[in-house]
């Protein structure tokens, strides 16, 4: 395991320790991390966007000072660097891939054995008195504290969830209020995520859109016009269908009815084709049932895959929910194709 | 605002009291407020909120909670039945 490179853009120093040295991490967040984090939003260049792995300094840390335990995400640490500038402290970066803590920890790349092993590599022993770790508790489902403490001798505080509150756990003697103990999901972290939403949706909606548009140019006897026409109509189903599936039913969420995620997403998208249907009042009425039958299939599909990004699911849930949804999804999309088809063929 | 709830009656959380000796570990990783003390003993208060994701059952020191962990994420499972090894935090990437 090698120690953490000094040329790093956000190191902005060196501490000497008794371990050798460490950097020391800027407390500026600069215009350089916020773009950074703006492309990782977006989906752009997300997984390779990392910091080594290993300890860092942050401000003046003492022997007694608190570590601070994260994972090698840029995002995240970005977040405790931020939430954390008042503080001396070390932080101790697991490697987890360049994935967030959460994700990390189901996976168990944030665990036991990296924390152990990362503890022992970069000689924390060596450089603080005490024996703590304060750890995110969203790190709890790969990390065994009582298994670290047999370890390594390193007791693990789980902190509260967000790292804002990191300041306020501290100046409460290491006590985390029910509200620091609880995952929630406002309206600003959902529209936070929103963008992966769209991107993989949008990503997939042109390779069949341009499917479609052969099949258009194909059936129209390869008259471009002919093709443009027809093509407005699948064109609109998908567009509506992501909009309503991958924008809207995140951001409503918590407002629109029933439990699963694809009920939510068909609600949205029954309200999207009705508007759907109301603009494109020329086609007929095959091509307009198609339509009322694809567009809530395809948004309730998108809605599904939000699960992986909300925070109140389960496995044994999303289970269910694919089995009851997915061939109802599918049919629906496949239904709405069918009829499409043979009402251009019908013309 | 009260907390989203997913599914009722799905998640495989069980707690064991005869093997709880109270210590309160999971307590204080459970991001949901599942499990909680009542009266002095740990139990589960609000089941359905639980999103399976094992931080209890992998602070327990005793084994008294259990749980089959994973993620509830759709586009995971789908990848998993085409036999795509791709994961959730890694999808569109």
């Amino acid at each position: 395991m090698r120690p953490p490179r000094l040329d790093q853009p956000f190191v902005t120093g060196v501490m000497d320790t008794p371990a050798g040295p460490v950097p020391r991490v800027s407390k500026v967040f600069s215009g350089k991390d916020r773009m950074g984090a703006f492309k990782a939003r977006w989906g752009i260049g997300r997984m390779n966007y990392r910091v080594d792995a290993g300890l860092y300094a942050i401000g003046e840390p003492t022997a007694e000072s608190p570590v601070f335990v994260t994972a090698n995400y840029k995002l995240t640490f970005d977040l405790l660097r931020r939430a954390i500038a008042s503080i001396d402290g070390w932080v101790l970066v697991l490697d987890t891939l360049g994935i967030n803590v959460w994700c990390a920890a189901g996976k168990g790349t944030f665990g036991t054995d990296e924390l152990v092993d990362r503890i022992e590599a970069s000689r924390l022993g060596g450089i603080v008195n005490h024996r703590k770790l304060i750890l995110p508790q969203l790190g709890g489902p790969g990390v065994a504290g009582h298994e670290v403490k047999k370890r390594s001798g390193f007791h693990v505080v789980y902190g509260p969830v967000r790292a804002e509150e990191i300041p306020e756990f501290l100046e409460k003697g290491l006590k985390a209020e029910e509200r620091m103990r609880t995952k929630d999901f406002g309206f600003m972290e959902r529209l936070a995520l929103v963008p992966m939403e769209v991107v993989p949706a949008v990503r997939l909606g042109l390779i069949v859109a341009a499917g479609l548009f052969i099949l258009c140019f194909l059936l129209g006897g390869l008259s471009l016009s002919k093709a443009l026409e027809w093509f407005v109509v699948p064109a609109g189903a998908i567009g509506a269908s992501i909009f309503a599936g991958a924008v809207l039913t995140p951001l409503l969420l918590p407002w629109l009815p029933g439990r699963a995620f694809s009920t939510k997403g068909l609600v949205m998208g029954i309200l999207s084709a009705l508007l759907v249907l109301f603009l494109s009042h020329g086609s007929g009425m095959l091509e307009r049932i198609g339509l009322f039958v694809s567009i809530p299939a395809m948004s309730a599909y998108l809605a599904m895959n939000f699960t992986g990004s909300s925070t109140f699911t389960s496995l044994s849930g999303v289970r269910k929910e694919l089995r009851f949804a997915l061939p109802l999804e599918i049919g629906g999309a496949g239904a709405g194709l069918l009829m499409w088809i043979i009402a251009l063929l019908g013309r | 605002m009260r907390p989203m709830v997913y599914l009722k009656n799905v998640v495989t959380l069980a707690h064991a009291p005869e093997l709880c000796n109270g210590c309160g570990a999971c307590l204080s990783v459970c991001p949901r407020r599942v499990l909680q003390r009542l009266n002095g003993k740990v139990g589960i208060a609000r089941r359905d909120a639980c999103i399976e994701c094992g931080a209890c059952q992998r602070n327990c020191p005793h084994g008294a909670v259990t749980v089959k962990a994973g993620v509830g994420c759709a586009s995971a499972l789908i990848n998993q039945m085409l036999g795509r090894k791709k994961v959730c935090c890694t999808v569109g990437d």
